[in-house]
């Protein structure tokens, strides 16, 4: 069988089985309509809320103490946080790849998975500005981030990329949320023709007096495209200035050119290794195997080989240059990575980061759930420890021998960072339950009924 | 109880397209046509004009552009000039970034608020929704609207007109209130 033929298959078993337009709105729109919350959501959101109350009472203690709780010292004063807020942002990417890019390229396949992974980047957006806001100590002024004018006659230094970061992250996530919510508006319109009493007040609130007319489709598909076209430069940006962070500084191993890619490559690498968790998860707790098909599982772990290798080639590059460029302290930076003290967080990245994906080159791996899902768990941990490598592997030993010293993270540390999860996971167990998590109006475009033309005579 | 118009429901996306042909060319203006997914080509169908929408993103993506460079310029050349490591105080290379997440930023509100103003949303009391087999509109249903304030409308003229292009369950919606 030749290889254009086998695709045009599988285009074709997207949707598998005798599905039409009512069976759909039936299938999604009956998850938030259950009667019964299933006992496996109940157990999760226990332990959501068990976490967010360790993130709320360790964030509270960090703002009553300050930041000499954590394991912060000279001369690592970047730790976990500036770790997890990476982490985090990275996370998110994906989710606007998935909307925004693949809704460039017309790439159907993503309307299964699109809505849980923008849901994702909203979260995971929330999860990492938590950081850099209880980074700054004195979080009562944070808002002098932001170019208000005040009695002091003081504005910010519009020209570090600590402030590009703030603006970037902020933009980031109130068009993230833009462009999800205008996604959800046909749908809401669903769930409020479905509704009764109480439900069908709120939902149709949020759905705006949405009627489906051609007059309002006109509009709604121009935004929906327009967002999805700002989206794209705008992912891209995001991450480019988190990485210029570090690549405007002077530190041998953060001063380099390929930072922004490689951080790009590596957050939709992440990111993708998220959604790929969580739509594991979702598909087997709900059923929903018939419309979150192998097929999409497949065609993630494709995208994550394709990054994974971008961020193993950044790797190998930046050793490369390391030592074209002549420069001791450059080369001790790497050398020190690889083989210093912290060797086993070097190579537990790259273990992760590019061993693991290269079993994605065969499609009985591609295609293996608990595979996919083991290794789309120990993605996410090889990410962790990317920015582990790059934040405290790099400050740890920089030029004096003198100033060297170990980071020792404190139990805080690990309490917010695990303390996020519970934030996450509560925000999204949520979402899970009260709204359809996949794009009701856009999964019936992948079905052959809905083009116009189905059914006319080609000859 | 005042009148709005008349609906008829179509059996799939290529019947719609087709009698959103029919409507438009006997003449009607004041018509839509309801579905529960965008259907493509129904805009050249019922003779839409271009969206302008995208003027409006346009001119919102420039005033942020333009307002984030010159807010940046105004900071540090005129109201706060801070000397920071020998940098100049008209830095526009570094200016480039807020200048770009600004456009973003006012582009995505013209684009959400413009599509709402264009829909004239949030609306919650419009007519079809006193039809009780419209709401499956947003399910698997499709359904043709032709309004009363249209210039060539004459209810049992309509009625026969949807029905000769193959609308079934016609019904005349009236505005209870």
């Amino acid at each position: 069988m030749s290889i254009k033929s086998k695709a045009l298959i599988r285009a074709e078993k997207l949707l598998p089985g005798n599905q039409d337009f009512t069976s759909i709105t039936d299938d999604i729109a009956g998850v938030p309509e259950q009667k019964k919350t299933p006992i496996q959501w109940w157990l999760l959101f226990g332990l959501s809320l068990s976490l967010l109350s360790i993130f709320v009472g360790s964030v509270g203690f960090l703002i009553w103490e300050g930041t000499g709780i954590w394991g912060i010292n000279n001369p690592v004063f970047w730790g976990w946080a500036i770790i997890n807020f990476v982490w985090w942002v990275g996370i998110g990417h994906a989710g606007t790849l998935i909307s925004a890019i693949l809704h460039l390229f017309r790439q159907n396949w993503r309307n299964a998975i699109n809505r849980f992974a923008e849901t994702m980047t909203l979260f995971a957006v929330i999860c990492a500005l938590v950081f850099p806001g209880i980074h700054v100590g004195r979080i009562w002024v944070a808002y002098w981030f932001l170019p208000l004018p005040n009695q002091m006659g003081m504005w910010p230094n519009m020209r570090s990329p600590l402030i590009w970061d703030f603006f970037a992250v902020f933009t980031y996530f109130t068009v993230s949320l833009l462009f999800w919510y205008t996604g959800l508006i046909p749908d809401l319109a669903t769930l409020r023709d479905r509704a009764k009493g109480l439900k069908k007040k709120v939902y149709g609130f949020f759905a705006l007096g949405w009627r489906g007319g051609n007059r309002q489709w006109q509009h709604y598909e121009l935004a929906y495209l327009v967002l999805a076209g700002i989206s794209t430069p705008l992912v891209l940006s995001v991450h480019s200035v988190v990485s210029s962070d570090f690549a405007t500084s002077v530190i041998p191993g953060w001063h380099t050119t390929i930072f922004p890619p490689y951080f790009v490559a590596g957050a939709i690498y992440s990111g993708f290794g998220m959604v790929m968790t969580l739509s594991i998860i979702a598909r087997k707790v709900y059923n929903l195997g018939h419309i979150i098909t192998v097929e999409h599982l497949d065609k993630m772990a494709q995208i994550m080989l394709l990054t994974g290798c971008m961020v193993g080639y950044a790797y190998s590059m930046e050793f490369f240059v390391a030592w074209y460029s002549g420069n001791p302290y450059e080369s001790f930076a790497f050398v020190n990575r690889a083989l210093g003290p912290y060797w086993w967080g070097y190579w537990a990245m790259i273990f992760c980061n590019v061993v693991v994906p290269q079993f994605f080159w065969f499609e009985k791996y591609r295609r293996h759930i608990p595979f996919l899902f083991i290794t789309s768990i120990l993605v996410n941990i090889g990410m962790w420890f990317e920015r582990f490598v790059i934040v405290v592997i790099t400050l740890h030993r920089d030029f004096m021998p003198g100033a060297w010293a170990m980071y020792n993270p404190t139990m805080w540390d690990v309490a917010i960072y695990l303390g996020t999860f519970g934030l996450f996971f509560t925000g999204f167990l949520l979402f899970l339950r009260f709204l359809p998590m996949v794009s009701i109006a856009e999964a019936k475009l992948v079905l052959p009924e809905s083009d116009p033309h189905h059914g006319d005579s080609h000859e | 109880m005042s009148k709005y118009g008349v609906i008829a429901k179509f059996d799939n996306p290529q019947s719609l397209v087709h009698a959103a042909e029919k409507v438009r060319d006997e003449g009607f203006t004041k018509f839509d046509c309801h579905s529960p997914f965008p259907i493509h080509g129904m805009d050249d169908a019922m003779g839409l004009k271009r969206s302008k929408l995208g003027y409006v993103i346009g001119a919102m993506g420039l005033t942020g552009a333009l307002f984030g460079f010159g807010l940046q310029t105004w900071i540090h050349s005129i109201e706060y000039p801070m000397n920071i490591s020998g940098k100049p105080y008209f830095a526009y290379p570094a200016y480039a970034i807020i200048t770009f997440e600004l456009m973003v930023l006012f582009s995505a509100f013209g684009a959400v608020f413009g599509m709402m103003f264009f829909n004239r949303i949030p609306r919650f009391h419009h007519p079809v929704f006193y039809s009780e087999k419209f709401s499956d509109v947003s399910s698997d249903a499709f359904y043709v609207s032709i309004e009363i304030d249209d210039p060539k409308y004459d209810e049992s003229g309509v009625i026969d007109f949807l029905k000769n292009i193959g609308g079934t369950e016609i019904e005349v919606l009236t505005d209870e209130n």
